[in-house]
């Protein structure tokens, strides 16, 4: 059952503890999926991207140096790739032509071949970023461009198909009013859509936006936004701003065109782990240390529409971007109790009369209830496959 | 107009009555008086121009006068309310619906969804492999150092050293300006599991800083009502060395889980019985009461307690994860005060 309504999921968290959860808002159900079946705290989850063929497989990159292959569809984890090297927690994941790009803390990024009968061969590809990587983001419109950053650790964006330097290499800003050097820690790294541009924010609670085509290699744009270090960060639809979250758990949308701070969303209590907005729709899904993950609607009206309680902290989160949210089609949900309930009840619609037809349908409805609105408590589904 | 005529009926006679029952007394103003608005009084009762309150009236004595009048009356008609209601009961006998429960705010209180389950297998996996694993597994027994803000006053130097008799195994020591990130790796090098700091602002310990050693979480309190030993009235003589047995009330969420574990942390696993101290941790709507007892047990089901030690009561401002850094540390709950916040819902 589980595993059948698991490609409805609309948000995919990972945890510390391993568990990879499916949250399926609709529903109001949080379901459970761990490799072994038992949690593990040395399966940490800490890098989500979606695997080839749409949003039907999941790369889950874990503390042991593991990236396990979790598809949807089926709902169960399929095989698990090691990716040994380097040292630290991976940092980012992505996934081009049947090649799978990592980067762990210690800077080594590497690209493998995605296939899972070689257990652990040699990487196609090794690049050595720098220590202390904090987020390596791959361009959605130009797979083979990779960005990585982190503390102490410049800007920098790769090109995996051309040469083993850097295409470009941001530079720090100017000495502040002191004279002294401002120092580096890039958090989050995003690339804006229809230009080269990149935005990253950062540990010292600035936003920064670079721009590779100028000639500048100092931030375009800069704002900042409170005290804290901003940990995660992600671009709304309209693709004008973006919103950023600190270790105090709040929210915050820049606009980039100004570098203005427009809204400040409520409700986080702790560190913000993991964000993502819809890429349509004006939903923000948001976990952190609080071990609750919200999605919040962005505007008209601004508010928190769902809020789920996962009893691990959450590390990272995937939103599907899917349009149909609401609608689910019957059919695939209970394949094999149609066929029998119609057997048994051919007969007594026969002789019922219209009022008693009512019935059937409400019986599947009632499974997947469209209470879209309501603050109801979800019902926690522990189920581990 | 209303109010011209306000003020000229009310000049002689002391305000206007509502009510057709007080005209006596009008008129007894009014023969005091002996102007001619007698006549226009009871009228008046009735013409006061709709959406008029008792507030608009801007001389303060009259304004008094006005309020208590319509106080009592708002009394009497609500003892006769009940009055009548009783009688319904009585007549109803049996057949009475029953009595409608007062709100409280215990029972107004929202359910908090983070209550931990005893039964919940991903919690106690989580529990189970958290920074204190290794001390509820035993392989560390606690060693707490407790110091102070910087120049501390006499309040805040007894609270330390009473604490000290409080916890054992535990040692103060002077701040001397030290930068906490400083003290923490050398408390490490030494074996220390804890690390507690009270905070003092104007001479009186007002915060407390609790930091689990080699990599666990630091809770921030809000200390206050702190009494030291001799500010207790009828209290014992002083703890002796035994290890005090633990409780721990109340710690029923997910986060209340984590505090709770960091103060049973404090302690040895093994209480000396023989000793009859018992230091107590009760939480009730998100305020940590600390108290430390003596007790004795006269029969069976009589107890005897004489409270010991320092007492004072604690509120959670943020747990972060990892040691002392407020500056850059994750937090895992920060405090937050929202005006739509309702003090029904407790968080620990």
């Amino acid at each position: 059952m589980a595993a059948a309504a698991a490609r409805w999921n609309h948000v995919w968290v990972g945890t510390d503890t391993g568990i990879l959860k499916g949250v399926n808002l609709q529903r109001k159900q949080a379901a459970n999926f761990t490799p072994s079946g038992q949690p593990r705290r040395e399966e940490a989850v800490s890098a989500l991207c979606w695997g080839a063929g749409g949003e039907t497989q999941i790369l889950v990159g874990c503390a042991d140096g593991t990236v396990k292959h979790f598809s949807t569809e089926e709902g169960r984890f399929q095989g698990q790739r090691h990716c040994p090297g380097g040292e630290g927690m991976f940092r980012g994941l992505a996934q081009v032509d049947g090649t799978l790009i990592t980067c762990v803390d210690s800077g080594i990024l590497r690209v493998w071949h995605d296939n899972d009968k070689e257990a652990s061969s040699d990487p196609l590809l090794e690049l050595r970023v720098g220590p202390g990587v904090c987020r390596m983001r791959q361009d959605p419109v130009r797979p083979h461009m990779v960005a990585t950053g982190g503390k102490e650790n410049a800007l920098k964006v790769w090109d995996l198909q051309g040469s083993e330097e850097p295409v470009f290499r941001a530079k720090n800003v100017r000495n502040d009013w002191l004279d002294l050097r401002v120092p580096i820690w890039d958090q989050d790294i995003q690339f804006l859509p229809e230009s080269q541009k990149l935005v990253t924010c950062t540990g010292y609670h600035q936003v920064r936006v670079y721009d590779p085509a100028s000639p500048q290699r100092r931030p375009v744009l800069e704002a900042t936004y409170g005290e804290y270090p901003l940990t995660a960060m992600t671009l709304t639809p309209g693709g004008n701003s973006v919103i950023v979250g600190n270790t105090h758990g709040q929210l915050a949308e820049i606009d980039l065109r100004q570098g203005r701070l427009l809204v400040c969303l409520k409700g986080l209590a702790g560190s913000v782990r993991g964000l993502q907005c819809h890429p349509s729709k004006p939903l923000l899904a948001s976990c952190g240390l609080d071990r609750v993950l919200r999605v919040h609607r962005i505007r008209n009206p601004r508010g928190l529409d769902h809020k789920v309680y996962l009893k691990s902290q959450l590390n990272c989160l995937l939103l599907s971007g899917r349009d149909n949210w609401e609608d689910e089609p019957q059919e695939p949900q209970e394949p094999n109790k149609v066929p029998s309930e119609d057997t048994e009840t051919d007969e007594l619609w026969a002789s019922l009369e219209a009022a008693a037809k009512r019935k059937l349908p409400d019986l599947e409805q009632s499974q997947g209830a469209l209470q879209t609105r309501q603050r109801k408590k979800k019902r926690p589904g522990s189920t581990s496959s | 107009m209303a109010k011209a005529g306000d003020k000229s009926g009310g000049s002689g006679n002391k305000g206007l009555k509502r009510k057709a029952a007080t005209e006596e007394r009008q008129e007894a103003a009014v023969a005091e008086d002996g102007t001619t608005e007698s006549g226009v009084q009871p009228s008046k009762a009735a013409a006061f121009p709709p959406g008029f309150s008792v507030s608009e009236i801007k001389n303060k004595q009259r304004r008094h006068l006005m309020f208590t009048r319509w106080k009592q009356q708002q009394r009497k008609e609500k003892l006769a309310a009940k009055k009548k209601l009783k009688k319904e009961r009585e007549a109803l006998g049996d057949k009475a619906p029953p009595k409608p429960i007062p709100k409280t705010i215990d029972n107004q209180r929202v359910y908090d969804e983070t209550t931990v389950d005893p039964n919940d297998e991903e919690v106690a996996y989580d529990e189970a492999t958290d920074e204190f694993a290794s001390y509820f597994n035993r392989q560390t027994s606690p060693k707490i150092l407790i110091t102070t803000s910087d120049r501390p006053h006499g309040r805040t130097v007894r609270l330390c050293e009473q604490l000290s008799t409080v916890i054992p195994n535990s040692h103060v020591y002077y701040r001397r300006g030290l930068a906490l990130k400083k003290i923490i790796p050398q408390c490490i090098s030494r074996d220390f599991t804890d690390l507690i700091v009270i905070n003092e602002d104007r001479k009186i310990p007002n915060g407390l800083i609790l930091s689990h050693l080699p990599n666990g979480p630091t809770a921030h309190f809000k200390m206050s009502s702190v009494r030291l030993r001799k500010e207790i009235k009828r209290r014992g003589k002083e703890p002796t060395e035994h290890i005090p047995e633990i409780i721990l009330n109340n710690f029923t969420t997910r986060l209340g889980h984590s505090v709770g574990r960091m103060f049973a942390s404090l302690f040895p696993h093994n209480p000396q019985f023989t000793g009859r101290q018992v230091a107590t941790f009760h939480n009730q709507r998100d305020y940590i009461f600390f108290r430390f007892h003596r007790y004795i047990f006269k029969s069976e089901k009589k107890v005897g307690i004489q409270e010991l030690g320092p007492r004072f009561t604690l509120k959670l401002r943020s747990l972060q994860k990892g040691t002392f850094d407020s500056k850059y540390g994750e937090y895992e709950w920060v405090h937050k005060i929202s005006g739509s916040q309702s003090g029904t819902s407790s968080i620990t």
